[in-house]
């Protein structure tokens, strides 16, 4: 079980190369991938073997794993994944926290490894500003324009429907006037 | 002959779209009644076509014709015949032109059965229907021809991905268009509104029955999707917030949001600027997550079938109706009169809330989705926006809403009584303080769990509670109840169990997010495993040949304390034709709660890796999408929105002077 830990990849899309180099290493993992995946027999998600005896370090492990993305994949969490990188990973998240490490310094490990596309939740942060404060801000300017219509409206003076327009209207959907 | 026909017969509804288009628009400002008579005919005629065009696709893929460049891609003779008709439409070609049938068969039917509808209205509809209908076909025709030859035809297909050889191709895909399409005829109505530069409250009854069967439809075609990801991709979970689910969810919250505006400027002729601008945004987000899913733009689970270089054509399409549609509203909409006044707490201000709140989650979603998108391609930061970001932002913003829900329907119109309707409602409180106080005690922290259980059991009891108060349960004898339960219009009903399904969908997330159990180990022949109270044996592997692939299965007898309660046998298969691989998990329902077994790597030494997961009232989650479709359903039966109930006014007055 031990055994495995052993191979753990060393950061290929890393430090010191250029972004065209860690593209392209980055679409040369892709296709690996795709490879990997039509190999006969895919492996799923978490295997047997990664998993730690201290169940409360391993599910630390889990929580830490659902929160952190398999690069080479589509919106997968390396928790889910079949990707050998997601096992690297999860790998290399339960070998810190057996280290000692504490969660957040897990996460500060890989964003300073892997960059913060690792995150499947953002920092916030100036870039991401935007991102975080859009359900607030729409729930506030929703509510701010929804009290200013209401107000507008009633102090305007709306001309109602003659009598004739009301009749005809309740008429055509059957309501008593 | 017959791919030929097919493709000759999508050509003809092209032309039967533009004539559509033009003409009976012309003839409704001109007042002609025989230039907007044209509008039935070329709309049913154009069904005709695309129907024929649909069936032509079909027969080759029966038939497997491997001289059809998209059977070829997407077929193999030795498929099940339910996976050689499904696959049709499991490509990029066959979806659009699925797409696109649907389109035709909503406008076909709004041709049939709209008799209610004024004239000029009708017409009007029908052509703003036949230009989204005429840019489809054309971009179909010009980028993405599924009736394409080779010169000499191949023996054999390239076989469909085995990922997609199961019923829920069959199932999902056609409801969720029929739920995205379904939206672009409430579109057509608040464009032509917008033409007509006029609106009111029966305009609202004449377009909600459409809105509801595309919204029935989504709801369902949504869960269907969510349920198919659930057993077949093996994990066992049931949403992603995948860019494609986002998709197809975003249209969902608004349509929902567009529903309950609908009433509100149906009863109280108010809110009828905000209902069009839904309108407009529901179908743009249709269109939206067509482009998402279609031009390839996010590669993602769902990206088989995608080719960047029809973005272009569908974001040229997206430009031009959703720019369209909102410059349009920008002019025309202040022109509109408003109606109907409310107080804030009134059964209005309780809709306008839920609008609020819905279409805040729809922001969230959309921006969460595209964010990564916009950020990449103006700064070239790449983040990742997962699971993590919707449920801190999404989630505080439903369960918000949900809180609501039950006060909606028991508030009066114009001016409610927000004590009273709490008073009322202090059944439901009581169900759902013993709801999380039971599940407190029993689960301790977290506190979700009992917060989550106790909002769940707040909506349905709100939502019977509804009912009871309506029929007077309880308070008058039961003939008069029974009475009042005949009497009742069906719309209530219909409310109650959508309501009512919200609430079963969020138990069954509840449960199955925080009570769930897993175990993930090897084991060898003779090995037992055991999860909550139940315990499997790990009997025996067997190969099977299947009609076009291999497979090796486990078998595992489940016992519950001891007694032998069933079989499970998940397995593995192998389609030598594309040289992939599938796992097809067991599952086995308990009550409303699932076991779930998938297989994970066979081993050399006889051990087989499995994952093994309890899942408690996971079930309730479709069912409660379900429930939710039988709301709409009831609603639908509705006798003020049946067929042909109030018919134009114009026509009523001119015979009936002096009533």
């Amino acid at each position: 079980m031990m055994g495995d830990r052993a191979r753990i990849s060393p950061p290929q899309a890393g430090e010191g190369k250029s972004g065209y180099a860690r593209r392209v290493a980055l679409a040369w993992r892709c296709a690996l991938l795709a490879l990997a995946l039509l190999a006969a027999h895919p492996a799923v998600a978490v295997q047997p073997d990664e998993i730690l005896k201290d169940p409360a370090l391993e599910s630390r492990a889990r929580a830490l794993s659902r929160e952190l993305r398999c690069m080479v994949c589509q919106n997968q969490s390396i928790d889910d994944s079949d990707a050998p990188l997601a096992r690297d990973l999860r790998i290399l998240v339960r070998e810190r926290l057996t280290a000692g490490d504490s969660d957040p310094q897990v996460v500060d490990f890989l964003v300073a490894r892997y960059g913060e596309f690792v995150l499947l939740k953002p920092r916030f942060e100036w870039h991401t500003a935007i991102l975080w404060l859009t359900p607030a801000a729409a729930l506030l300017a929703g509510a701010i324009a929804m009290v200013v219509a209401l107000r507008r409206r009633r102090f305007a003076g709306i001309t109602p429907l003659t009598a004739d327009e009301e009749r005809r209207l309740a008429e055509m959907i059957d309501r008593p006037v | 002959m017959i791919a030929e026909v097919g493709h000759y017969a999508l050509v003809l509804a092209l032309a039967l779209a533009l004539i559509q288009s033009v003409v009976p628009l012309y003839g409704a400002r001109r007042r002609d009644a025989s230039l907007m008579a044209v509008a039935e005919p070329a709309a049913l005629a154009q069904f005709g076509f695309v129907a024929l065009s649909f069936a032509m696709l079909v027969a080759c893929y029966v038939t497997s014709d491997f001289s059809v460049r998209n059977v070829f891609e997407n077929s193999h003779s030795a498929m099940p015949l339910i996976y050689k008709f499904t696959s049709t439409w499991g490509n990029h070609e066959g979806s659009m032109l699925l797409w696109v049938l649907i389109l035709s068969l909503f406008g076909a039917l709004v041709a049939a059965f709209g008799n209610n509808i004024p004239r000029s209205l009708k017409s009007t509809v029908l052509s703003v229907q036949a230009w989204i209908a005429a840019t489809f076909y054309l971009f179909i025709l010009m980028t993405s021809n599924p009736f394409l030859r080779f010169g000499d035809a191949p023996l054999e297909g390239r076989d469909l991905n085995p990922v997609l050889q199961d019923l829920g191709l069959a199932i999902h895909p056609p409801l969720l268009y029929l739920g995205y399409v379904g939206f672009s005829i409430s579109f057509s109505f608040a464009i032509a509104a917008l033409i007509e530069g006029r609106i009111d409250a029966a305009w609202a009854r004449w377009v909600r029955p459409w809105m509801l069967v595309a919204w029935m439809c989504l709801t369902l075609g949504i869960a269907m999707g969510s349920y198919w990801a659930y057993y077949e991709l093996g994990w066992g979970g049931w949403w992603f917030w995948d860019p494609v689910e986002n998709a197809s969810l975003m249209p969902w919250l608004v349509g929902t949001a567009l529903l309950h505006s609908a009433v509100v400027m149906e009863k109280r002729d108010a809110l009828k600027i905000w209902t069009i601008l839904l309108s407009i945004l529901t179908f743009s987000l249709s269109l939206i997550g067509t482009f998402l899913v279609r031009s390839g733009v996010l590669t993602s689970v769902h990206a088989f079938a995608s080719d960047p270089l029809r973005g272009i054509f569908i974001l040229a399409i997206l430009v031009l109706f959703i720019g369209g549609g909102l410059t349009l509203f920008a002019v025309r909409a202040p022109m509109l009169r408003q109606g109907g006044l409310f107080a804030p707490i009134s059964r209005e201000g309780a809709l306008v809330f839920n609008n609020l709140f819905l279409t805040t989650a729809c922001a969230t979603v959309f921006v969460g989705t595209l964010y990564p998108l916009a950020l990449e391609a103006l700064t070239s930061a790449k983040i990742s926006v997962g699971p993590p970001f919707f449920n801190a932002t999404f989630g505080p913003l439903f369960a918000s809403l949900l809180v609501a829900v039950p006060f909606g329907p028991l508030l009066a119109w114009k001016r409610g009584d927000l004590a009273a309707v709490a008073q009322r409602l202090s059944g439901a409180f009581v169900i759902a303080l013993i709801g999380f106080a039971a599940t407190f005690v029993l689960e301790g922290r977290p506190l979700l769990a009992p917060l989550g259980i106790g909002l769940a059991l707040f909506v349905i009891a709100g939502a019977i509670t509804d009912i009871v108060e309506r029929i007077g349960l309880l308070r008058t004898p039961l003939s008069t109840v029974a009475r009042r339960a005949r009497g009742l219009p069906r719309s209530a009903w219909g409310t109650a169990f959508a309501h009512l399904g919200l609430g079963l969908t969020l138990l069954g997330i509840v449960g199955e997010t925080q009570w769930g159990a897993e175990r993930i180990v090897s084991l060898k022949p003779g090995e037992k495993i055991a999860i909550r109270n139940y315990d499997l044996t790990f009997d025996r592997t067997g190969n099977r040949t299947g009609p076009n692939y291999t497979e090796q299965a486990a078998t595992f007898t489940v016992r519950r304390h001891g007694d032998i309660i069933g079989i499970m046998e998940p397995s593995k298969r192998s389609f030598a034709s594309r040289g992939t691989a599938t796992t097809e998990s067991a599952l086995m329902a308990r009550g409303a709660s699932q076991l779930y077994l998938s297989l994970g790597d066979m081993n050399p030494d006889g051990s087989v890796a499995i994952r093994l997961y309890f899942k408690p009232l996971v079930l309730l989650i479709w069912l409660g999408c379900v429930v939710m479709f039988i709301g709409g359903a009831f609603s639908l039966s509705d006798r003020r929105l049946r067929v042909g109930a109030p018919k134009p006014a114009r026509i009523r007055t001119a015979m009936a002077p002096a009533e």
